[in-house]
């Protein structure tokens, strides 16, 4: 059974809350952290219960409307809600230790625990729609969101559901950012946005963001794309990424050269990215490579804005100038390849079509 | 499948526990909180000292979760019979609520200061013990996932593993659950006002709230086919899950169960099993007021006057949050083998608003299908049936 990306909704440090417009301006920054642009909660949430949410559950909220309006779903039709995030809304979790520590113990309140739990978001959304159906949440650093989108083609193909909304969140916060730049995670020196492949630094520009779409066996007038197949490796060498994508490829009944455009998850981080040169400089070398994690910033759900990225690609059959690597012609892509991996673990690739 | 929790340290240890009616509850030795006076919990003996020699692990290396973690998935890989790991589409889902956070919340501030404790800055993601656990397996190249919906996770796990067996993506899922005991989920159930100052006592009256416990529990699911070609022995099966949402309150269970309801009856349909081919219920059962009437009333919904014999063995263990669902498939598998229900610990008093009581000797009985229950926060139901022979369901 098909499965098809009927809406998708997002909110970035990019203007992708408004599924109008397409990249046309991006908003460039000259930093080592991106925030994601506020949309109006006002105009999605009301304001009494968006004064006791977590950053994490409003984005996603925001997102999660925007997708379900775009595909005229009904709520009362989602089936199952699936979630993937690194790390939930830690900044509640942040909170709630440094609370721990600060009071030894002392005069805690509940709200903050309840809404570190991982599946916050899913259960709040579930919670807001009334949603009695499957609720998964996986936290596995940069495949969370590819293990939800597993999760709901498994289902849609099994006839077990027909429309799931699928998504990914995760925030940035300031003890996650300044340990993180302790390690080296993050980038020393600030980079200008359209720069970000070329620092030749260690280390990433961290972002956050929450990007839901809704995924169905039925397919709607809104559709962007048919999901084809998605994996993901727990570890891989750089001289492996190649035959491995090969062989996902042929799974899936695909030659390379019918790839129209490959989607890589570049950051810039000097010492990682080789992975995808693999890709770039050989197997998809006259494909049109795309990247993006200079316009999203890196978060283990960004490649939730790369899955984003390729549905709106799909559907607008354009390529915007700020995310092209090369100069390669394309009329009418057909099919895109998203790679994705962090610090060279948790690899995935997932394929779409234009539906 | 393997195991280890405050009532042994392996599946035998485990068994014999269940068998003897032993407690895993004390006060708390392992981590200096404020409230080691008020609460009771289920703790694991070892210390990480113990545990990292045993393993051979560097001294503060990792997180106690990933500690306790490899011991049970060790134990699940050699009682499978496993040598190579990777000869076979083998996968690991594994089921965490905290994760790194008992080194998180240690070092919060010394992060700065101190560079020699700077390896537990990453393991506060989740998904971090799950990756070393599968590198301590020399698991490659493969499908590793990590599953957070709180106490219902590695039943969640479970339920992904057998799906993923099922929709012919591996051949093999190693799946389960790990949590240590933190400083975060004591006083966050604190504020919460759910912990028991005493022995937790599920299902009774005067039950006064839960022990939280740490443990960690893996079971390897393989297909027909794998089973078949190297010529396995087969301990059970998973023939049905569920997983359904409440949709009620993000802490609370809805006042009659019908998240639950719902996870039972999608397990049943799963498994194609009537409601009265369930021989043995492992409750959930966590002894806060709001679980037990829930689950209670659910039970008496679904079943209707035929409730099957069932125990909560969360007073044996404490309640092992992300690790439960794990724990109690260990323990309904042992169940089958052995048929055998063991007793719900510390029971009394009836509740008033049912006449439900569970079974508080060891019981023996022929057990064909075993029903496990794991609740947690979000409104996540999850139910797992075990079966001691497929042909059965």
């Amino acid at each position: 059974m098909p499965v098809y990306i009927n809406s998708i909704g997002s909110v970035s440090a990019q203007r992708t809350f408004d599924n109008s417009i397409f990249l046309e301006e991006i908003v460039r920054y000259t930093d080592t952290v991106l925030e994601i642009i506020t949309p109006n909660y006002k105009d999605y949430i009301p304001p009494a219960a968006a004064r006791r949410m977590a950053k994490g559950i409003k984005m996603s909220t925001v997102s999660a409307k925007t997708a379900m309006t775009e595909a005229g779903m009904e709520e009362d039709e989602i089936d199952a809600i699936i979630v993937g995030t690194g790390l939930g809304c830690i900044g509640d979790s942040e909170k709630f230790v440094s609370d721990i520590l600060d009071n030894d113990e002392q005069f805690l309140t509940p709200t903050r625990f309840i809404q570190s739990s991982h599946n916050t978001v899913a259960g709040q959304i579930a919670l807001g729609m009334g949603c009695m159906g499957h609720n998964f949440t996986y936290v596995h650093s940069a495949i969370s969101f590819e293990s939800a989108v597993l999760d709901a083609k498994m289902l849609l193909e099994n006839g077990e559901a027909k429309h799931i909304l699928v998504g990914g969140v995760d925030e940035l916060v300031d003890h996650h950012v300044n340990t993180h730049r302790l390690i080296g995670h993050i980038k020393q020196e600030p980079v200008e946005t359209m720069s970000v492949l070329k620092s030749g630094t260690k280390g990433a520009i961290f972002s956050e963001g929450a990007h839901f779409f809704t995924l169905s066996s039925e397919k709607r007038p809104s559709c962007y794309a048919e999901l084809l197949a998605v994996k993901t490796l727990n570890t891989l060498g750089e001289n492996q990424v190649s035959g491995k994508t090969r062989s996902f490829l042929s799974e899936n009944g695909i030659e390379p050269d019918a790839v129209d455009v490959i989607i890589l998850g570049y950051n810039g981080d000097a010492e990682f990215d080789g992975y995808y040169d693999t890709l770039a400089n050989a197997l998809f070398k006259d494909a049109v490579q795309v990247y993006f994690k200079h316009l999203s910033g890196e978060f283990d759900t960004a490649s939730g804005f790369g899955f984003w990225l390729g549905n709106k690609i799909l559907k607008e059959q354009t390529i915007p100038d700020a995310v092209r690597m090369n100069s390669v012609a394309t009329n009418s892509p057909k099919t895109v390849l998203i790679y994705n991996q962090y610090r060279g673990e948790n690899h995935s690739l997932t394929l779409l079509r234009k539906c | 499948m393997g195991i280890i929790s405050a009532i042994g340290n392996n599946v035998a240890e485990n068994y014999a526990s269940l068998i003897a009616g032993k407690k895993g509850i004390s006060r708390i030795s392992q981590i200096d909180t404020v409230h080691k006076d008020d609460i009771m919990v289920g703790e694991i003996a070892d210390t990480n000292a113990v545990l990292e020699k045993q393993l051979g692990f560097a001294e503060n290396e990792v997180s106690r979760t990933v500690l306790i973690g490899c011991i049970a998935a060790n134990e699940a890989i050699l009682n499978a019979g496993i040598t190579d790991i990777n000869d076979a589409r083998t996968g690991m889902i594994s089921g965490t609520t905290v994760g790194g956070m008992d080194k998180s919340e240690q070092y919060f501030y010394d992060y700065f200061d101190r560079p020699e404790v700077r390896q537990h800055i990453t393991g506060l993601h989740a998904g971090d013990s799950t990756k070393k656990i599968a590198a301590h397996l020399g698991l490659e190249e493969s499908f590793v996932t990590t599953i957070s919906t709180a106490c219902s996770s590695a039943a969640n796990a479970i339920m992904l593993g057998a799906r993923m067996i099922k929709s012919g993506q591996l051949d093999r899922a190693i799946v389960g659950g790990t949590d240590c005991l933190s400083k975060f989920t004591i006083n966050g159930f604190k504020t919460l006002l759910i912990l028991s100052d005493t022995y937790s006592s599920p299902f009774d009256e005067e039950r006064k709230g839960l022990n939280l416990g740490e443990a960690a529990a893996y079971l390897v699911l393989e297909s027909d086919a794998l089973v078949q070609k190297e010529a396995k022995k087969v301990l059970g099966y998973v023939t049905g899950y569920g997983n359904a949402n409440d949709a009620y309150h993000q802490t609370a269970s809805s006042e009659h169960g019908d998240g639950a309801v719902l996870a039972m009856g999608k397990a049943l349909k799963t498994a194609g099993l009537q409601p009265s081919d369930i021989d043995y219920v492992n409750a959930h059962g966590t002894a806060t007021p709001n679980n037990d009437l829930s689950e209670g009333r659910a039970l008496i919904r679904l079943f209707g006057k035929n409730v099957p014999e069932f125990s909560s063995t969360k007073a044996s263990t404490g309640h092992t949050l992300a690790a439960a669902g794990g724990v109690e498939a260990v323990y309904s598998v042992l169940a089958l083998q052995n048929d055998t229900i063991f007793p719900n610990l510390n029971y009394k008093t009836p509740m008033t608003e049912f006449d439900l009581e569970p079974i508080t000797e060891v019981t023996k009985k022929p057990l064909r299908h075993v029903l496990s229950n794991s609740f947690g926060f979000g409104g996540n139901c999850s139910t797992l049936i075990f079966s001691k022979d497929k042909s059965l369901a």
